[in-house]
C-alpha cells in the first residue's frame, strides 16, 4: 500500500478523495477537464428507482462560505443509469465506483441496490436515507435508528458488496443511527449530508429557493461535519467515510483524524472544478510538513 | 472549459447600472457566440454566470447589470484586477441554422450576447436586422454599436421615450422578411416572442446556476427532448424543443 492509500471495506483506494454525490455527475464533466483515474473513487448522481427530474427552479442559492441546493435527486432512473450512464463512466474512469441511492420506501432502496450490485463497475453501494430535498422518503428513513436499520437490513439481503449507509446531520442523536445501521449489517457510515437551510431573497421577499428550503453544504459546515464523524467513528466499529465543507488536504486530514477512513469531496467541486484533483496532488506537501508518514495510521488518531 | 486568470483592462458604466468590462486572458475555449462565463469573486462561494459580449484575440468583453453583491463588486474593479474565470461555458448559438436574413432580439441585459452573434452572422454574410428592448431611454446601449456593424437597428422602449414605443414584438412588423431569429432577454420577453412570431430561432435562457458546467443538475429545465441543463445543454434551446412552464 502507499503513503495515500486506504482501505475502504476491504477495497484498497489509492487515495482517500472521494468527490460526493451530486457534485460529479457521472464523472464525464471532470474527465474532460483531468484524468479522474486519480481519484480514490467518486460517488455518482443519486439514483432512484423511477426517472426524476426533480425540484422546480431555483434549485440554487448562494450563502457565506457556502451554497443551498433543492435538485431533488434529479436523475434518469436506475436502469437508464445502468444501460447509458455506467457505459460512459466506464470510458473515463477505471476504477470501481460507489454507487449512490435513494429511495421513497423500503422496496425502492431495495430494488434499486441489488440492480447496481450487479455491475461490475461498482465498488459500493452508498445508501442515501438522508436527502432533505425530497418528501415522502429520503431523509425520514435517517431520521429515525429503526426506519435506518430496516433500510440497511434490506438492502444487506439482496446485495453482495460493501454497504455504506449516508446520515443526515439534521438529527438529535446521530450515533443512535450510526449504531443502529451498524447492527442492522452496514459495512460502513459516511457522513454527513447537507444541513437544513433556508435563504430570503430581500428584495421580493420570498425564499430564493422554489422548494422554500434546501440542504446547506460548503466550507461553512466543516466543524460541523468534523463533529459528528468524531462522535460517530468513536461509536462505530466499521469504516466511516467522512465528508461536509471539505475544501483543502488539510481538511481531508483533519477529517481522518477525527475517525474518517476515507474522505468525500462535495461542493468544492462546483466551485472549484479541479479541486479534487488539486488536494490530492497537495496532500503530500501537507503530510510532509505535519510529519505524517502513511494517511491509513492517522485516521481516528485525534483522541 | 477552461480555468485561467484574466486581467481587466477596462471597466466603464454604459448606463447607470450597465456595466462593460474587458477582460485579457485566454479566450481559446469561448467558440461559440452565446455562451457565457463564471466568474469567481473575493468572499462570494458561488462563481458569477456572465454571457459573451464579444471576443477579439485574447480580449474578452462581458456587459453586465449591477444587481446584487458580485456585480456591486465587479463594477468597483479597477484596471489591473485579476480574475478567476471558467470560460467555454454553454452551448452558444447554432448559426448553421438560420437563412441568409436573420432577426436578433435582445431585451436588457440580453442584448450583450447578441453583438458577438451579430458580428458571426454578417461575416457569413447575412442580412441582421435587430431589435433591442429597454425600458425607457436612460437604459438604452450599444444601439450604435450594432449600427457601426452594420444591422438594421430598432430600439423599443416601454414607455416610448426612444423609438418604438411598447415591447419588442411591437417592431416585429419592421423586420417581415427575416425567416429566422435569435433571441436573449428576461424570460416575460421570450415567451412573448416565442407566441408573437411564426418563424423559427433559437432562445437564450437564464437560470441561478451552482456549478455552470453541468455537475450539478441546478439549473435543469424540461424541454420536449428530456431534461436539459441551462449551463450545459444550454442556455440556447431551439424554438421547437422549448416547454414554457413558467
Amino acid at each position: 500500500m502507499g503513503k495515500m492509500s486506504v482501505d475502504l471495506c476491504g477495497i484498497t483506494l489509492d487515495n482517500p478523495v472521494i468527490p460526493a454525490s451530486g457534485t460529479f455527475g457521472y464523472g464525464y464533466e471532470f474527465a474532460e477537464l483531468y484524468d479522474i483515474n486519480i481519484l480514490g473513487t467518486f460517488s455518482f448522481k443519486g439514483t432512484t428507482k423511477e426517472p426524476r427530474f426533480g425540484n422546480p427552479t431555483p434549485r440554487i442559492a448562494e450563502c457565506t462560505a457556502g451554497m443551498i441546493n433543492a435538485v431533488g435527486l434529479q436523475n434518469p432512473g436506475v436502469e437508464k443509469v445502468i444501460s447509458e450512464e455506467l457505459p460512459k463512466m466506464r470510458k473515463v474512469f477505471s476504477k470501481k465506483v460507489m454507487a449512490n441511492v435513494s429511495g421513497f420506501s423500503v422496496p425502492d432502496y431495495a430494488y434499486t441496490c441489488e440492480k447496481l450490485d450487479k455491475c461490475e463497475e461498482v465498488g459500493w453501494l452508498e445508501v442515501n436515507v438522508s436527502c432533505p430535498n425530497v418528501h415522502g422518503g429520503g431523509m425520514s428513513f435517517g431520521t429515525s435508528p429503526e426506519a435506518a436499520a430496516e433500510v440497511t437490513k434490506a438492502v444487506k439481503a439482496v446485495t453482495t458488496k460493501p454497504v455504506i449507509i449516508k446520515l443526515s446531520p439534521n438529527v438529535t442523536d446521530i450515533v443512535s443511527i450510526a449504531k443502529a445501521c451498524e447492527a442492522a449489517g452496514a459495512d460502513g457510515i459516511s457522513l454527513i449530508n447537507t444541513l437544513l437551510g433556508m435563504r430570503i431573497d430581500l428584495k421580493t421577499k420570498k425564499p430564493v429557493i422554489a422548494n422554500k428550503m434546501g440542504g446547506f453544504s460548503g466550507s461553512a459546515i466543516f466543524p460541523v461535519a468534523v463533529r459528528m464523524v468524531y462522535q460517530v467513528a468513536n461509536a462505530v466499529n466499521i469504516p466511516v467515510v467522512g465528508m461536509g465543507g471539505v475544501s483543502s488536504a488539510e481538511d481531508v486530514i483533519e477529517m481522518m483524524l477525527a475517525g474518517a477512513t476515507a474522505v468525500e469531496i462535495g461542493a468544492q467541486n462546483l466551485i472549484d472544478p479541479f479541486s479534487s484533483r488539486d488536494i490530492i496532488n497537495d496532500l503530500p506537501r501537507v503530510m510532509e510538513k505535519y510529519k505524517i508518514n502513511s494517511l491509513s495510521e492517522i485516521i481516528g488518531g485525534a483522541k | 472549459m477552461k480555468q485561467s486568470l484574466f486581467s481587466v483592462k477596462e471597466n466603464r458604466p454604459l448606463t447607470k447600472d450597465v456595466y462593460l468590462m474587458r477582460l485579457e486572458g485566454d479566450t481559446s475555449d469561448i467558440t461559440a457566440p452565446g455562451q457565457f462565463v463564471n466568474i469567481k469573486l473575493d468572499g462570494l462561494y458561488l462563481r458569477r454566470p456572465i454571457s459573451v459580449n464579444d471576443v477579439e484575440g485574447n480580449i474578452l468583453t462581458i456587459i453586465y447589470k449591477v444587481v446584487g453583491k458580485g456585480t456591486e463588486q465587479m463594477c468597483e474593479m479597477k484596471e489591473g484586477a485579476v480574475l478567476d474565470i471558467l470560460t467555454g461555458l454553454g452551448n452558444g448559438y447554432d448559426t448553421s441554422l438560420s437563412g441568409d436574413s436573420v432577426l436578433l432580439v435582445g431585451g436588457g441585459v440580453g442584448v450583450p450576447p447578441l453583438y458577438m452573434l451579430a458580428k458571426k452572422l454578417l461575416a457569413e454574410n447575412k442580412k441582421v436586422g435587430v431589435i433591442l428592448g429597454f425600458n425607457t431611454e436612460s437604459e438604452v446601449f450599444f444601439e450604435e454599436e450594432f449600427k457601426a456593424l452594420g444591422c438594421d437597428v430598432a430600439v423599443t422602449t416601454v414607455d416610448g421615450s426612444r423609438g418604438v414605443k411598447g415591447f419588442v414584438t411591437n417592431a416585429l412588423g419592421l423586420f417581415s422578411d427575416a425567416a429566422y431569429f435569435y433571441t436573449c432577454g428576461p424570460e416575460p420577453m421570450l415567451k412573448a416572442l416565442y407566441n408573437a412570431t411564426d418563424i423559427s430561432g433559437q432562445f437564450s435562457f437564464e437560470e441561478r446556476m451552482g456549478c455552470g458546467f453541468g455537475a450539478c443538475m441546478g439549473c435543469s429545465c424540461k424541454t420536449l427532448y428530456g431534461n436539459k441543463r441551462i449551463c450545459k445543454d444550454g442556455p440556447v434551446l431551439k424554438k421547437e424543443e422549448i416547454i414554457w412552464e413558467k
